[in-house]
């Protein structure tokens, strides 16, 4: 048990440091962002993004992969600042038909033994075409209670970071700590002596899938309550940014592997490298380019450590 | 009769069926007329997303976790950078072909190289280095729009005998890949890497090799669609490689290609092809707006791979 636990959190050094040494980077470059208001700007919209980072991994635990996290996050954020707010009783049938809908697909994957790949491709066209359904133009307005939500100060720390860890300890007590989640894992790491064990997988999957579209509806009403208004295409980058994080908080995409603390620091890692090219005063034509380099140089970084955690193993 | 039996074992038959029914039910509507015009548009704009997709289907032989993400950056920068170097000069169109050709290996070598040297799972690096190679993109491109060479757009817009030359030059590179896949030693090691890559080193193939040598054939095709859609298209603009990122994707899946890796069909590639231009195309004659278009091939790739697929899932 003590060298699970070792190992596990040997796989989350890499990703805590490689956030530290960007912030400490941040904070050099700019001693005002050391500040609650500073961190705040900072990391405000991590909070959507660590959610939809989330949802992405519960996913990736079973060993499938979601494509259409970015557009459902999207549809999500144009359900929020529509119905939600005009119609709650409404906005709220609509998203829990959403999380079913993801439930379905996971039943739909198993069940045919269809690539996840594929049907997430598909799925992000249907989710791309709701939200440009309900919102042809970008427009709409959060409801006041998101507003709030995202936007209350608590004491000592900013909301970002207070909402960052809530979200990792809730995520980590799901995943790792209950046995649904090392069922899930368990589906992602060797499916068949979980089926002989006598746990159905169907059910595992479809948990796994609904779960992960609750944390996505978590991400796209959270968005609506920093940007104030929707857009259909408002989230898109978020199905790459999601299985970036994913794979800086030391996830794998296959074998079950994930660790959900180490998801939303990816997620902030991610999020602060935006941050951080600015104050550099980069060119912005290169912005995009340096989040790339500084994705290459963390998992440069883990591959190191990753020999370095062989080497004392052989000892 | 029973070779038609027997053609109906074949994966890629789903896809010319779809695409057929799709065409039908199109000039069905018509009543007959603009079959030419839908027929040739119809090749046209296959031709950009078989080039990509041969491509792209190469690397997901390769097995499970291979896929190239970098394909649309790659089409925008070579796109880019070509008509910048021929300067709508006709004597240029040889070396801005060249050049396109040469940023493909770069590209290509880049990607394997992060693979291979740093471990990182291929979406990861290719993501990465798609980032770098947009920002290239971007720097290179600065807001200008040069127009082609009058030869080269001439070229790229008309038709010869009836059939579009830009198809007729992805029929002939769909043939090269076909020779490649089916008649040479090169395939054969591709699908057994696909198939089990500690057998296939087992059995002495030149696992690096192959791998190294796939992704660099990737990155061409995908410069060279790029060079060409430039063309076609009366210029490059920053955003023109971003759908064929699905695209590639969705052909190659819905094509019959096992998304497992190990298993691959060229002829499978045009039939969807073919088949996602004319469901759009279909349902723009239907006079649908662009959110139930999105919905309706959505629905259609899953109801495809529904019916088609179940084989052997990437899991």
């Amino acid at each position: 048990m003590t060298f699970r636990l070792s190992s596990d959190a040997i796989r989350l050094v890499i990703p805590a440091l490689s956030l530290s040494l960007l912030l400490a980077a941040v904070f050099w470059l700019q001693p005002r962002a050391m500040s609650y208001i500073g961190l705040n700007l900072l990391f405000n919209l991590a909070v959507p993004i660590a959610l939809a980072t989330i949802a992405q991994m519960l996913v990736m635990a079973v060993n499938d992969l979601d494509l259409s996290m970015g557009a459902f996050v999207s549809f999500v954020a144009c359900v929020t600042a529509t119905f939600l707010r005009d119609a709650p009783v409404i906005g709220i049938l609509i998203l829990a038909g959403a999380v079913a809908a993801y439930a379905a697909i996971g039943v739909v994957i198993h069940l045919r033994d269809l690539p996840s790949i594929v049907v997430t491709l598909g799925m992000s066209f249907v989710w791309g075409g709701l939200a440009v359904l309900l919102l042809p133009a970008p427009g709409g307005r959060a409801p006041d209670w998101v507003r709030w939500l995202m936007t209350v100060k608590p004491p000592l720390a900013p909301m970002a970071i207070v909402a960052s860890i809530i979200i990792a300890v809730i995520a980590h007590f799901i995943v790792k700590r209950s046995s649904l989640g090392v069922l899930i894992r368990g589906v992602g790491g060797n499916q068949r002596s979980v089926e002989r064990a006598g746990w159905s997988i169907v059910a595992a999957r479809a948990t796994a899938y609904a779960l992960a579209g609750l944390f996505a509806v978590l991400a796209g009403i959270a968005l609506v309550g920093l940007t104030t208004s929707a857009d259909a295409n408002i989230a898109l980058r978020y199905t790459l940014l999601s299985i970036a994080g994913v794979i800086l908080g030391g996830g794998e995409f296959i074998g079950g592997r994930v660790s959900p603390i180490g998801a939303v620091i990816g997620a902030l890692t991610l999020t602060l490298a935006g941050s951080f090219l600015s104050f550099l005063r980069i060119s912005p034509d290169w912005q995009i380019g340096a989040q790339g380099a500084i994705l290459i140089i963390v998992l440069a970084l883990r591959l190191m450590l990753n020999r370095l955690e062989k080497r004392e193993k052989r000892r | 009769m029973n070779a038609l039996v027997l053609q109906f074992g074949k994966p890629w038959i789903w896809s010319w069926l779809a695409a057929f029914v799709v065409w039908f039910l199109t000039i069905m509507v018509t009543g007959g007329a603009g079959t030419l015009g839908l027929s040739q548009a119809a090749l046209t704009f296959a031709a950009f997303s078989v080039i990509v997709g041969i491509g792209q289907m190469f690397v997901i032989t390769l097995g499970p976790g291979n896929i190239d993400l970098s394909v649309p950056a790659t089409m925008t920068l070579a796109g880019t950078v070509a008509l910048k170097l021929m300067n709508v000069e006709n004597g240029m169109i040889l070396p801005g072909l060249l050049l396109a050709v040469l940023i493909g290996l770069g590209v290509g070598l880049c990607n394997y190289t992060l693979i291979k040297a740093l471990r990182i799972p291929p979406i990861i690096a290719t993501l990465s280095m798609s980032f770098i190679v947009q920002s290239a993109a971007i720097w290179t491109n600065r807001g200008l729009r040069i127009k082609p060479p009058s030869v080269l757009a001439e070229f790229t817009t008309t038709n010869t005998l009836g059939v579009p030359n830009v198809a007729i030059i992805a029929f002939l590179i769909s043939i090269l890949a076909w020779i490649l896949l089916e008649k040479t030693i090169y395939g054969r090691w591709i699908s057994a890497i696909g198939q089990s890559m500690p057998a296939a080193r087992m059995a002495g193939i030149p696992v690096d090799g192959t791998r190294f040598v796939t992704y660099l054939f990737c990155a061409v095709l995908a410069s060279i669609s790029g060079y060409l859609l430039a063309c076609f298209s009366g210029g490059a603009a920053l955003n023109m490689g971003a759908e064929y990122l699905l695209m590639s994707i969705a052909v190659v899946v819905i094509g019959g290609t096992a998304v497992a890796g190990g298993d691959s069909n060229v002829p499978g590639i045009w039939g969807a092809s073919l088949f996602m231009f004319l469901v759009v195309s279909m349902l723009n004659t239907y006079g649908l707006g662009a959110g139930i278009r999105l919905i309706m091939t959505g629905l259609i790739i899953i109801s495809v791979i529904m019916l088609a697929g179940g084989r052997r899932g990437m899991r």
